[in-house]
Protein backbone atom coordinates (compact mmCIF):
# COMPACT_ATOMS: atom_id res chain seq x y z
CA UNK A 1 0.00 0.00 0.00
CA UNK A 2 3.13 2.27 0.86
CA UNK A 3 4.31 1.71 -2.09
CA UNK A 4 1.49 2.16 -4.42
CA UNK A 5 1.30 5.82 -3.20
CA UNK A 6 5.65 6.25 -3.42
CA UNK A 7 5.19 5.18 -6.91
CA UNK A 8 1.85 7.09 -7.24
CA UNK A 9 3.59 10.00 -6.06
CA UNK A 10 6.90 9.37 -8.21
CA UNK A 11 4.50 9.42 -11.33
CA UNK A 12 3.01 12.59 -10.59
CA UNK A 13 6.31 14.44 -9.73
CA UNK A 14 7.59 12.49 -13.28
CA UNK A 15 5.64 13.85 -15.20
CA UNK A 16 5.33 17.49 -14.04
CA UNK A 17 9.19 17.77 -13.93
CA UNK A 18 9.18 16.47 -17.63
CA UNK A 19 6.47 19.04 -18.45
CA UNK A 20 8.48 21.93 -16.57
CA UNK A 21 11.71 20.44 -18.17
CA UNK A 22 10.34 20.39 -21.96
CA UNK A 23 8.93 24.12 -21.44
CA UNK A 24 12.13 25.19 -20.74
CA UNK A 25 13.94 23.23 -23.53
CA UNK A 26 11.41 23.97 -26.14
CA UNK A 27 12.82 27.31 -27.83
CA UNK A 28 16.20 25.00 -28.43
CA UNK A 29 13.74 22.09 -29.41
CA UNK A 30 11.62 24.31 -31.84
CA UNK A 31 14.83 26.25 -33.55
CA UNK A 32 16.40 22.65 -34.18
CA UNK A 33 12.74 21.68 -36.10
CA UNK A 34 12.65 24.82 -37.54
CA UNK A 35 16.02 24.21 -39.36
CA UNK A 36 14.74 21.17 -41.06
CA UNK A 37 11.35 23.51 -42.32
CA UNK A 38 11.31 24.87 -45.89
CA UNK A 39 10.78 28.60 -45.50
CA UNK A 40 6.75 28.30 -46.22
CA UNK A 41 6.65 25.95 -43.56
CA UNK A 42 8.29 27.46 -41.06
CA UNK A 43 5.76 30.11 -40.83
CA UNK A 44 2.95 27.87 -41.64
CA UNK A 45 0.25 28.63 -39.51
CA UNK A 46 -1.12 26.20 -37.57
CA UNK A 47 2.75 25.47 -37.24
CA UNK A 48 3.78 22.04 -37.83
CA UNK A 49 5.56 20.15 -35.38
CA UNK A 50 6.88 16.76 -36.70
CA UNK A 51 4.58 15.96 -39.79
CA UNK A 52 6.47 18.23 -42.36
CA UNK A 53 8.87 17.33 -45.03
CA UNK A 54 12.40 17.39 -43.70
CA UNK A 55 14.85 18.84 -45.44
CA UNK A 56 18.79 19.65 -45.52
CA UNK A 57 18.71 23.14 -47.85
CA UNK A 58 18.99 25.13 -44.91
CA UNK A 59 21.95 23.92 -43.74
CA UNK A 60 23.76 24.18 -47.35
CA UNK A 61 22.48 27.26 -47.96
CA UNK A 62 23.58 29.25 -45.15
CA UNK A 63 27.20 27.93 -45.87
CA UNK A 64 26.36 29.47 -49.41
CA UNK A 65 25.10 32.64 -48.76
CA UNK A 66 27.92 33.61 -46.16
CA UNK A 67 31.06 31.93 -45.34
CA UNK A 68 29.57 30.12 -42.38
CA UNK A 69 33.01 27.43 -41.34
CA UNK A 70 34.88 30.85 -41.59
CA UNK A 71 32.42 31.70 -38.97
CA UNK A 72 32.54 28.90 -37.18
CA UNK A 73 36.58 28.55 -37.36
CA UNK A 74 36.82 32.29 -35.87
CA UNK A 75 34.95 30.92 -32.81
CA UNK A 76 37.00 28.03 -32.01
CA UNK A 77 40.35 29.93 -32.59
CA UNK A 78 39.43 32.69 -30.41
CA UNK A 79 37.40 30.37 -27.24
CA UNK A 80 40.45 28.01 -27.62
CA UNK A 81 43.25 30.21 -28.12
CA UNK A 82 42.32 32.60 -25.12
CA UNK A 83 41.92 29.77 -22.64
CA UNK A 84 45.20 27.88 -23.80
CA UNK A 85 46.92 31.20 -23.39
CA UNK A 86 44.82 32.32 -20.21
CA UNK A 87 45.85 28.50 -18.49
CA UNK A 88 49.43 29.15 -19.69
CA UNK A 89 49.10 32.47 -17.48
CA UNK A 90 47.35 30.97 -14.52
CA UNK A 91 48.42 27.56 -14.03
CA UNK A 92 51.83 29.64 -12.64
CA UNK A 93 49.97 32.13 -10.75
CA UNK A 94 47.98 29.96 -9.24
CA UNK A 95 50.16 27.32 -8.08
CA UNK A 96 51.87 29.64 -6.17
CA UNK A 97 48.61 31.18 -4.08
CA UNK A 98 47.59 27.80 -3.51
CA UNK A 99 50.79 25.80 -2.46
CA UNK A 100 53.10 29.26 -1.41
CA UNK A 101 50.32 31.40 0.11
CA UNK A 102 51.40 34.84 1.43
CA UNK A 103 49.94 37.51 3.37
CA UNK A 104 48.52 38.92 0.56
CA UNK A 105 47.20 36.15 -1.90
CA UNK A 106 43.84 36.46 -0.59
CA UNK A 107 44.33 40.37 -1.65
CA UNK A 108 45.50 39.79 -4.54
CA UNK A 109 42.83 36.77 -5.16
CA UNK A 110 39.99 39.07 -3.90
CA UNK A 111 41.60 42.25 -6.96
CA UNK A 112 41.46 39.59 -9.60
CA UNK A 113 38.07 39.07 -8.73
CA UNK A 114 37.23 42.14 -8.47
CA UNK A 115 38.77 42.97 -11.76
CA UNK A 116 36.03 41.05 -13.33
CA UNK A 117 33.47 43.65 -12.04
CA UNK A 118 35.12 46.21 -14.35
CA UNK A 119 31.71 46.68 -16.55
CA UNK A 120 33.12 46.26 -20.26
CA UNK A 121 31.82 49.52 -21.62
CA UNK A 122 33.80 51.46 -18.76
CA UNK A 123 36.87 50.40 -20.86
CA UNK A 124 34.95 50.14 -24.69
CA UNK A 125 36.12 53.72 -25.74
CA UNK A 126 39.88 52.99 -25.33
CA UNK A 127 39.53 49.56 -26.49
CA UNK A 128 37.89 50.17 -29.65
CA UNK A 129 40.30 53.11 -30.29
CA UNK A 130 43.65 50.97 -29.33
CA UNK A 131 42.39 48.20 -31.83
CA UNK A 132 41.45 50.99 -34.68
CA UNK A 133 45.06 52.42 -34.22
CA UNK A 134 47.20 49.37 -34.20
CA UNK A 135 45.16 47.31 -37.01
CA UNK A 136 43.78 44.97 -34.57
CA UNK A 137 40.02 45.70 -34.81
CA UNK A 138 38.32 43.04 -36.41
CA UNK A 139 41.28 40.64 -36.07
CA UNK A 140 41.11 37.07 -34.32
CA UNK A 141 44.26 37.94 -32.42
CA UNK A 142 42.78 40.95 -31.15
CA UNK A 143 39.61 39.10 -29.58
CA UNK A 144 41.82 35.98 -28.50
CA UNK A 145 43.87 39.05 -26.68
CA UNK A 146 40.68 40.54 -24.95
CA UNK A 147 38.83 37.35 -24.47
CA UNK A 148 42.40 35.94 -22.64
CA UNK A 149 42.04 39.13 -19.93
CA UNK A 150 38.40 39.17 -19.38
CA UNK A 151 38.87 35.67 -18.27
CA UNK A 152 41.87 35.40 -17.08
CA UNK A 153 40.74 36.31 -13.35
CA UNK A 154 38.41 33.42 -13.88
CA UNK A 155 40.80 30.88 -14.53
CA UNK A 156 43.22 31.93 -11.97
CA UNK A 157 40.33 31.09 -9.28
CA UNK A 158 39.33 28.10 -10.22
CA UNK A 159 42.33 26.80 -10.47
CA UNK A 160 43.15 28.15 -7.39
CA UNK A 161 40.46 26.14 -5.92
CA UNK A 162 41.54 23.00 -7.92
CA UNK A 163 45.22 23.30 -6.47
CA UNK A 164 43.78 24.09 -3.21
CA UNK A 165 42.91 20.62 -2.66
CA UNK A 166 45.97 18.57 -3.72
CA UNK A 167 47.78 18.19 -0.49
CA UNK A 168 50.96 20.18 0.10
CA UNK A 169 53.00 16.68 2.09
CA UNK A 170 53.24 15.12 -1.70
CA UNK A 171 55.35 18.30 -2.92
CA UNK A 172 57.08 18.40 -0.17
CA UNK A 173 58.41 15.30 -0.12
CA UNK A 174 59.26 15.55 -4.05
CA UNK A 175 61.43 18.70 -2.81
CA UNK A 176 63.04 16.58 -0.67
CA UNK A 177 63.93 13.88 -3.29
CA UNK A 178 65.86 16.70 -4.73
CA UNK A 179 63.12 18.02 -7.34
CA UNK A 180 63.69 21.41 -8.89
CA UNK A 181 60.62 23.60 -8.96
CA UNK A 182 60.40 22.85 -13.20
CA UNK A 183 60.31 19.37 -11.96
CA UNK A 184 57.71 19.85 -9.34
CA UNK A 185 55.46 21.63 -11.73
CA UNK A 186 55.71 19.05 -14.47
CA UNK A 187 55.80 15.94 -12.27
CA UNK A 188 53.92 15.92 -9.86
CA UNK A 189 51.61 19.16 -9.50
CA UNK A 190 50.59 19.23 -12.90
CA UNK A 191 49.30 14.99 -12.97
CA UNK A 192 47.52 15.57 -9.98
CA UNK A 193 46.09 18.96 -11.28
CA UNK A 194 45.15 17.63 -15.11
CA UNK A 195 41.19 17.08 -13.73
CA UNK A 196 41.41 20.88 -12.58
CA UNK A 197 42.75 21.88 -15.37
CA UNK A 198 40.47 20.17 -17.70
CA UNK A 199 37.34 21.52 -15.94
CA UNK A 200 38.93 25.09 -16.48
CA UNK A 201 39.68 24.43 -20.00
CA UNK A 202 36.29 22.64 -20.42
CA UNK A 203 34.45 25.69 -18.48
CA UNK A 204 36.58 28.67 -20.27
CA UNK A 205 35.92 27.48 -23.67
CA UNK A 206 31.80 27.93 -23.02
CA UNK A 207 32.54 31.31 -21.65
CA UNK A 208 34.57 32.38 -24.58
CA UNK A 209 32.50 30.69 -27.07
CA UNK A 210 29.03 32.56 -26.16
CA UNK A 211 30.75 36.28 -25.25
CA UNK A 212 28.65 38.54 -27.15
CA UNK A 213 30.20 42.12 -26.08
CA UNK A 214 33.45 42.49 -27.21
CA UNK A 215 32.55 39.97 -30.30
CA UNK A 216 30.00 41.90 -30.99
CA UNK A 217 32.25 45.36 -31.15
CA UNK A 218 34.81 44.45 -32.24
CA UNK A 219 34.34 41.94 -34.93
CA UNK A 220 33.53 42.37 -38.73
CA UNK A 221 32.61 40.22 -41.72
CA UNK A 222 36.97 38.91 -41.34
CA UNK A 223 37.30 37.57 -37.52
CA UNK A 224 33.40 37.54 -36.67
CA UNK A 225 32.82 34.69 -34.48
CA UNK A 226 29.39 32.65 -34.34
CA UNK A 227 27.78 35.32 -32.02
CA UNK A 228 28.39 38.24 -34.27
CA UNK A 229 27.54 36.01 -37.21
CA UNK A 230 23.89 35.22 -35.90
CA UNK A 231 23.74 39.02 -35.23
CA UNK A 232 23.21 39.71 -38.43
CA UNK A 233 20.00 37.87 -38.88
CA UNK A 234 18.47 40.79 -36.74
CA UNK A 235 18.11 42.56 -39.86
CA UNK A 236 16.73 40.10 -42.45
CA UNK A 237 15.10 39.92 -45.91
CA UNK A 238 12.29 37.74 -46.69
CA UNK A 239 12.04 34.78 -45.19
CA UNK A 240 14.82 33.64 -43.08
CA UNK A 241 13.55 31.37 -39.86
CA UNK A 242 14.58 27.95 -41.34
CA UNK A 243 18.17 29.76 -42.75
CA UNK A 244 18.25 31.52 -39.24
CA UNK A 245 17.13 28.27 -37.25
CA UNK A 246 19.84 26.23 -39.39
CA UNK A 247 22.17 28.52 -38.30
CA UNK A 248 21.52 29.05 -34.64
CA UNK A 249 21.39 25.11 -34.49
CA UNK A 250 25.20 24.87 -35.56
CA UNK A 251 26.51 27.56 -33.58
CA UNK A 252 24.59 26.00 -30.16
CA UNK A 253 24.79 22.29 -30.98
CA UNK A 254 28.88 22.03 -30.06
CA UNK A 255 28.89 23.69 -26.91
CA UNK A 256 25.66 22.16 -25.47
CA UNK A 257 27.33 19.07 -25.92
CA UNK A 258 30.71 20.50 -24.07
CA UNK A 259 28.32 22.19 -21.81
CA UNK A 260 26.14 18.79 -20.85
CA UNK A 261 29.32 17.35 -20.08
CA UNK A 262 30.56 20.37 -17.50
CA UNK A 263 27.34 20.69 -15.73
CA UNK A 264 29.18 19.81 -12.38
CA UNK A 265 32.49 22.71 -12.96
CA UNK A 266 30.29 24.98 -14.14
CA UNK A 267 28.68 25.11 -10.63
CA UNK A 268 31.83 25.14 -8.99
CA UNK A 269 33.55 27.37 -11.32
CA UNK A 270 31.32 30.42 -11.64
CA UNK A 271 30.59 30.66 -7.93
CA UNK A 272 34.20 31.00 -7.50
CA UNK A 273 34.61 27.28 -5.64
CA UNK A 274 31.48 28.85 -2.84
CA UNK A 275 29.18 26.43 -4.24
CA UNK A 276 30.41 22.75 -4.80
CA UNK B 1 58.13 26.13 5.31
CA UNK B 2 57.72 29.36 3.09
CA UNK B 3 61.45 30.35 2.74
CA UNK B 4 62.97 33.09 0.82
CA UNK B 5 63.51 31.42 -2.28
CA UNK B 6 59.84 29.50 -2.37
CA UNK B 7 58.75 32.90 -2.21
CA UNK B 8 60.74 35.19 -4.53
CA UNK B 9 59.53 31.76 -7.15
CA UNK B 10 55.70 32.77 -5.98
CA UNK B 11 56.09 36.15 -6.94
CA UNK B 12 57.79 35.14 -10.16
CA UNK B 13 54.73 33.13 -10.95
CA UNK B 14 52.00 35.58 -9.99
CA UNK B 15 53.73 38.53 -12.17
CA UNK B 16 52.26 37.72 -15.26
CA UNK B 17 48.27 37.36 -14.49
CA UNK B 18 48.95 40.57 -11.98
CA UNK B 19 50.81 42.74 -14.41
CA UNK B 20 48.36 42.06 -17.27
CA UNK B 21 45.14 42.14 -15.40
CA UNK B 22 46.55 45.28 -13.70
CA UNK B 23 47.23 46.76 -17.40
CA UNK B 24 44.21 45.90 -18.66
CA UNK B 25 42.55 47.48 -16.20
CA UNK B 26 44.61 50.62 -15.69
CA UNK B 27 45.39 52.07 -18.99
CA UNK B 28 41.91 52.13 -20.33
CA UNK B 29 40.67 53.25 -17.46
CA UNK B 30 42.87 55.98 -17.36
CA UNK B 31 42.04 56.49 -20.85
CA UNK B 32 38.73 56.68 -20.59
CA UNK B 33 38.63 59.08 -17.84
CA UNK B 34 40.73 61.67 -19.83
CA UNK B 35 38.44 61.18 -22.41
CA UNK B 36 35.72 62.15 -20.24
CA UNK B 37 37.05 65.46 -19.73
CA UNK B 38 37.48 66.61 -23.51
CA UNK B 39 35.57 67.13 -26.71
CA UNK B 40 36.01 64.61 -28.75
CA UNK B 41 33.81 63.73 -31.40
CA UNK B 42 35.26 61.10 -33.70
CA UNK B 43 33.31 62.26 -36.90
CA UNK B 44 35.86 66.19 -35.85
CA UNK B 45 39.25 64.90 -35.62
CA UNK B 46 41.50 67.34 -34.35
CA UNK B 47 38.72 69.58 -32.35
CA UNK B 48 39.66 67.70 -29.05
CA UNK B 49 39.84 70.50 -26.28
CA UNK B 50 39.50 70.19 -22.85
CA UNK B 51 36.07 70.99 -21.59
CA UNK B 52 36.31 69.72 -17.93
CA UNK B 53 33.08 68.46 -16.62
CA UNK B 54 30.69 69.35 -19.19
CA UNK B 55 30.47 65.44 -20.56
CA UNK B 56 29.60 64.47 -16.89
CA UNK B 57 26.94 67.19 -17.19
CA UNK B 58 25.46 66.99 -20.28
CA UNK B 59 25.09 62.84 -19.62
CA UNK B 60 23.85 63.01 -16.21
CA UNK B 61 21.25 65.33 -16.50
CA UNK B 62 20.22 63.50 -20.04
CA UNK B 63 16.76 62.42 -19.77
CA UNK B 64 18.08 58.95 -21.27
CA UNK B 65 20.17 58.63 -18.47
CA UNK B 66 17.46 58.09 -16.12
CA UNK B 67 15.82 56.02 -17.75
CA UNK B 68 18.22 53.51 -18.49
CA UNK B 69 19.21 53.66 -14.98
CA UNK B 70 15.79 52.79 -14.37
CA UNK B 71 16.12 49.91 -16.75
CA UNK B 72 19.49 48.40 -15.53
CA UNK B 73 17.59 48.23 -12.35
CA UNK B 74 14.69 47.08 -13.79
CA UNK B 75 16.30 44.58 -15.48
CA UNK B 76 18.65 43.12 -12.82
CA UNK B 77 16.13 43.09 -10.18
CA UNK B 78 13.17 41.45 -12.32
CA UNK B 79 15.77 38.81 -13.37
CA UNK B 80 16.71 38.22 -10.31
CA UNK B 81 13.48 37.62 -8.54
CA UNK B 82 12.03 35.69 -10.78
CA UNK B 83 15.69 33.08 -11.18
CA UNK B 84 16.17 32.80 -7.95
CA UNK B 85 11.83 32.44 -7.34
CA UNK B 86 11.68 29.98 -10.50
CA UNK B 87 15.25 28.44 -9.36
CA UNK B 88 13.65 27.50 -5.86
CA UNK B 89 11.06 25.92 -7.30
CA UNK B 90 12.77 23.85 -9.83
CA UNK B 91 15.79 23.13 -7.51
CA UNK B 92 12.86 21.88 -4.89
CA UNK B 93 11.09 19.96 -7.91
CA UNK B 94 14.66 18.12 -9.05
CA UNK B 95 15.67 16.68 -6.34
CA UNK B 96 12.82 14.99 -5.84
CA UNK B 97 12.78 11.06 -7.24
CA UNK B 98 11.54 10.86 -10.19
CA UNK B 99 11.81 8.84 -13.65
CA UNK B 100 14.34 10.20 -15.94
CA UNK B 101 16.45 12.84 -13.60
CA UNK B 102 19.13 13.05 -15.71
CA UNK B 103 17.42 14.05 -19.00
CA UNK B 104 15.37 16.54 -17.20
CA UNK B 105 18.32 18.09 -15.55
CA UNK B 106 20.00 18.08 -19.03
CA UNK B 107 16.94 19.84 -20.61
CA UNK B 108 16.73 22.28 -17.46
CA UNK B 109 20.30 23.33 -17.66
CA UNK B 110 21.10 23.49 -21.48
CA UNK B 111 19.50 27.17 -22.20
CA UNK B 112 22.64 27.95 -20.63
CA UNK B 113 25.06 27.21 -22.56
CA UNK B 114 22.99 29.18 -26.25
CA UNK B 115 24.86 32.13 -26.71
CA UNK B 116 22.97 35.45 -26.30
CA UNK B 117 21.99 36.35 -29.52
CA UNK B 118 20.85 33.19 -30.63
CA UNK B 119 18.51 33.14 -27.86
CA UNK B 120 17.67 36.58 -28.20
CA UNK B 121 16.66 35.97 -32.03
CA UNK B 122 14.89 33.16 -31.49
CA UNK B 123 13.20 34.43 -29.24
CA UNK B 124 12.43 37.45 -31.25
CA UNK B 125 11.45 36.30 -34.31
CA UNK B 126 9.90 32.56 -33.88
CA UNK B 127 8.16 32.71 -30.36
CA UNK B 128 7.13 36.88 -30.07
CA UNK B 129 7.27 37.72 -33.40
CA UNK B 130 3.61 39.40 -33.40
CA UNK B 131 2.46 37.79 -37.52
CA UNK B 132 4.62 34.61 -38.11
CA UNK B 133 5.79 34.12 -34.23
CA UNK B 134 4.77 30.89 -32.31
CA UNK B 135 2.70 32.53 -29.46
CA UNK B 136 0.82 34.41 -32.12
CA UNK B 137 -0.27 31.33 -33.79
CA UNK B 138 -1.29 29.73 -29.95
CA UNK B 139 -3.24 32.90 -29.51
CA UNK B 140 -5.02 32.99 -32.36
CA UNK B 141 -5.16 28.84 -32.27
CA UNK B 142 -7.27 30.17 -29.01
CA UNK B 143 -9.19 32.63 -30.73
CA UNK B 144 -7.32 35.75 -28.98
CA UNK B 145 -5.54 38.83 -30.07
CA UNK B 146 -1.53 38.01 -31.14
CA UNK B 147 0.38 40.73 -28.57
CA UNK B 148 3.21 42.42 -29.87
CA UNK B 149 5.48 41.51 -27.27
CA UNK B 150 8.52 44.05 -27.90
CA UNK B 151 6.36 46.47 -28.90
CA UNK B 152 4.15 46.39 -26.21
CA UNK B 153 5.72 45.68 -23.62
CA UNK B 154 9.63 45.67 -24.37
CA UNK B 155 11.54 45.71 -21.10
CA UNK B 156 8.91 42.73 -19.88
CA UNK B 157 9.77 40.56 -22.87
CA UNK B 158 14.01 41.50 -22.80
CA UNK B 159 13.53 40.23 -18.88
CA UNK B 160 11.88 36.75 -19.76
CA UNK B 161 14.57 36.41 -22.64
CA UNK B 162 17.25 36.96 -20.12
CA UNK B 163 15.82 35.17 -17.15
CA UNK B 164 15.65 31.99 -19.93
CA UNK B 165 18.96 32.62 -19.91
CA UNK B 166 20.12 32.57 -16.39
CA UNK B 167 17.13 30.25 -14.91
CA UNK B 168 19.09 27.26 -15.48
CA UNK B 169 22.86 28.76 -13.70
CA UNK B 170 20.27 29.80 -10.44
CA UNK B 171 18.63 25.98 -10.63
CA UNK B 172 21.75 24.59 -10.83
CA UNK B 173 23.56 26.57 -8.25
CA UNK B 174 20.05 25.52 -5.64
CA UNK B 175 20.17 22.24 -6.43
CA UNK B 176 23.68 21.41 -5.86
CA UNK B 177 22.84 23.44 -2.09
CA UNK B 178 20.14 21.46 -1.19
CA UNK B 179 21.62 18.38 -1.91
CA UNK B 180 24.41 18.93 0.48
CA UNK B 181 21.34 19.20 2.92
CA UNK B 182 21.32 16.24 5.11
CA UNK B 183 18.12 14.82 4.92
CA UNK B 184 17.24 13.23 8.70
CA UNK B 185 16.95 16.96 9.87
CA UNK B 186 14.33 16.76 7.53
CA UNK B 187 13.18 13.76 9.24
CA UNK B 188 13.44 14.59 12.63
CA UNK B 189 11.33 17.86 11.84
CA UNK B 190 8.87 16.18 10.27
CA UNK B 191 8.53 13.81 12.87
CA UNK B 192 8.32 16.59 15.25
CA UNK B 193 5.10 17.13 13.35
CA UNK B 194 6.71 20.22 11.41
CA UNK B 195 4.50 20.76 7.61
CA UNK B 196 5.95 20.82 4.63
CA UNK B 197 5.99 24.45 4.33
CA UNK B 198 7.05 24.98 7.80
CA UNK B 199 10.12 22.79 6.70
CA UNK B 200 10.60 24.99 3.87
CA UNK B 201 10.92 28.43 6.23
CA UNK B 202 13.07 27.20 8.77
CA UNK B 203 15.10 24.62 7.42
CA UNK B 204 15.85 24.36 3.75
CA UNK B 205 15.75 28.56 3.35
CA UNK B 206 18.32 29.04 5.65
CA UNK B 207 20.23 26.34 4.38
CA UNK B 208 19.91 27.87 0.43
CA UNK B 209 20.98 31.09 2.17
CA UNK B 210 24.01 31.38 0.62
CA UNK B 211 23.90 29.94 -2.16
CA UNK B 212 20.90 32.47 -2.92
CA UNK B 213 23.63 35.55 -2.33
CA UNK B 214 26.09 33.97 -4.50
CA UNK B 215 23.79 33.57 -7.21
CA UNK B 216 22.32 37.03 -6.83
CA UNK B 217 26.12 38.35 -6.79
CA UNK B 218 27.18 36.83 -9.49
CA UNK B 219 24.07 37.29 -11.74
CA UNK B 220 24.75 40.97 -10.86
CA UNK B 221 27.89 41.37 -12.63
CA UNK B 222 26.56 39.41 -15.47
CA UNK B 223 22.96 41.21 -15.87
CA UNK B 224 24.48 44.77 -15.05
CA UNK B 225 26.08 44.37 -18.69
CA UNK B 226 23.44 42.70 -20.84
CA UNK B 227 23.79 43.74 -24.29
CA UNK B 228 23.70 41.52 -26.93
CA UNK B 229 19.85 40.92 -26.16
CA UNK B 230 19.59 44.11 -26.61
CA UNK B 231 21.22 44.95 -30.00
CA UNK B 232 19.78 42.33 -31.60
CA UNK B 233 15.77 42.39 -30.34
CA UNK B 234 15.11 46.07 -30.06
CA UNK B 235 18.17 48.42 -30.62
CA UNK B 236 17.20 50.22 -26.87
CA UNK B 237 13.97 51.05 -28.26
CA UNK B 238 11.16 51.82 -28.65
CA UNK B 239 12.70 55.62 -27.85
CA UNK B 240 14.48 54.61 -24.93
CA UNK B 241 12.60 51.91 -23.69
CA UNK B 242 15.07 48.90 -23.21
CA UNK B 243 18.06 51.23 -23.05
CA UNK B 244 20.22 50.40 -20.17
CA UNK B 245 23.56 51.96 -18.88
CA UNK B 246 25.78 49.89 -21.21
CA UNK B 247 23.51 49.70 -24.45
CA UNK B 248 23.57 54.00 -23.76
CA UNK B 249 26.93 53.95 -23.34
CA UNK B 250 27.48 52.03 -26.49
CA UNK B 251 24.95 54.50 -28.63
CA UNK B 252 26.81 57.22 -27.47
CA UNK B 253 30.35 56.25 -28.23
CA UNK B 254 29.95 53.95 -31.14
CA UNK B 255 26.82 55.11 -33.01
CA UNK B 256 27.05 58.93 -32.40
CA UNK B 257 30.70 58.76 -32.12
CA UNK B 258 30.76 60.67 -29.38
CA UNK B 259 33.91 59.76 -27.21
CA UNK B 260 33.84 62.26 -24.65
CA UNK B 261 30.48 61.76 -23.59
CA UNK B 262 30.43 58.39 -24.17
CA UNK B 263 33.49 58.35 -21.96
CA UNK B 264 31.95 60.13 -19.23
CA UNK B 265 28.89 57.74 -19.65
CA UNK B 266 31.61 54.80 -18.82
CA UNK B 267 32.88 56.47 -15.65
CA UNK B 268 29.77 57.05 -14.41
CA UNK B 269 28.52 52.82 -15.62
CA UNK B 270 32.45 52.13 -13.58
CA UNK B 271 31.28 54.18 -10.32
CA UNK B 272 27.73 52.22 -10.13
CA UNK B 273 29.02 48.58 -11.04
CA UNK B 274 31.86 49.60 -7.59
CA UNK B 275 28.77 50.25 -5.65
CA UNK B 276 27.30 47.15 -6.45
CA UNK B 277 30.80 45.64 -6.16
CA UNK B 278 31.78 46.63 -2.88
CA UNK B 279 28.42 44.63 -1.30
CA UNK B 280 29.64 41.45 -3.68
CA UNK B 281 33.43 41.44 -2.58
CA UNK B 282 32.32 41.64 1.06
CA UNK B 283 29.95 38.76 0.67
CA UNK B 284 32.02 36.24 -1.56
CA UNK B 285 35.23 37.24 0.99
CA UNK B 286 32.82 36.11 4.15
CA UNK B 287 31.93 33.21 2.45
CA UNK B 288 34.97 32.09 1.18
CA UNK B 289 37.22 30.55 3.89
CA UNK B 290 41.10 30.86 2.50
Amino acid sequence: MARATTNRKKLVVTLIAWTVGIVIFFPILWTVLTSFKTEAEAVATPPTFLAFHWTLENYTEVQQRSDYFLHFWNSVVISVGSTLIGLMVAVPAAWSMAFIPGKRTRDVLMWMLSTKMLPPVGVLIPIYLLFRDTGLLDSRIGLVIVLTLINLPIIVWMLFTYFREIPGEILEASRMDGAGLRDEILFVLLPMAVPGIASTLLLNIILAWNEAFWTLNLSASQSAPLTAFIASYSSPEGLFYAKLSAASTMAVAPILILGWFSQKQLVRGLTFGAVK
Amino acid sequence: MATAHSRAAARLTMSPAVILLLGWMLIPLVMTLYFSFLRYNLLMPGTEEFIGTLNYQYFLTDPAFFAALGNTLALVGGVLVLTIAGGIGLALLLDQPFWGRGIVRLLVIAPFFVMPTVSALVWKNMLMNPVNGLFAAIAKGLGLQPFDFLAEAPLSSIILIVTWQWLPFATLILLTALQSLDSERLEAAEMDGAGALDRFIHIILPHLARAMTVVTLIQTIFLLSVFAEILVTTNGGPGTATTNITYLVYAQSLLQFDVGGGSAGGIVAVVLANIVAVFLMRMIGRNLDI
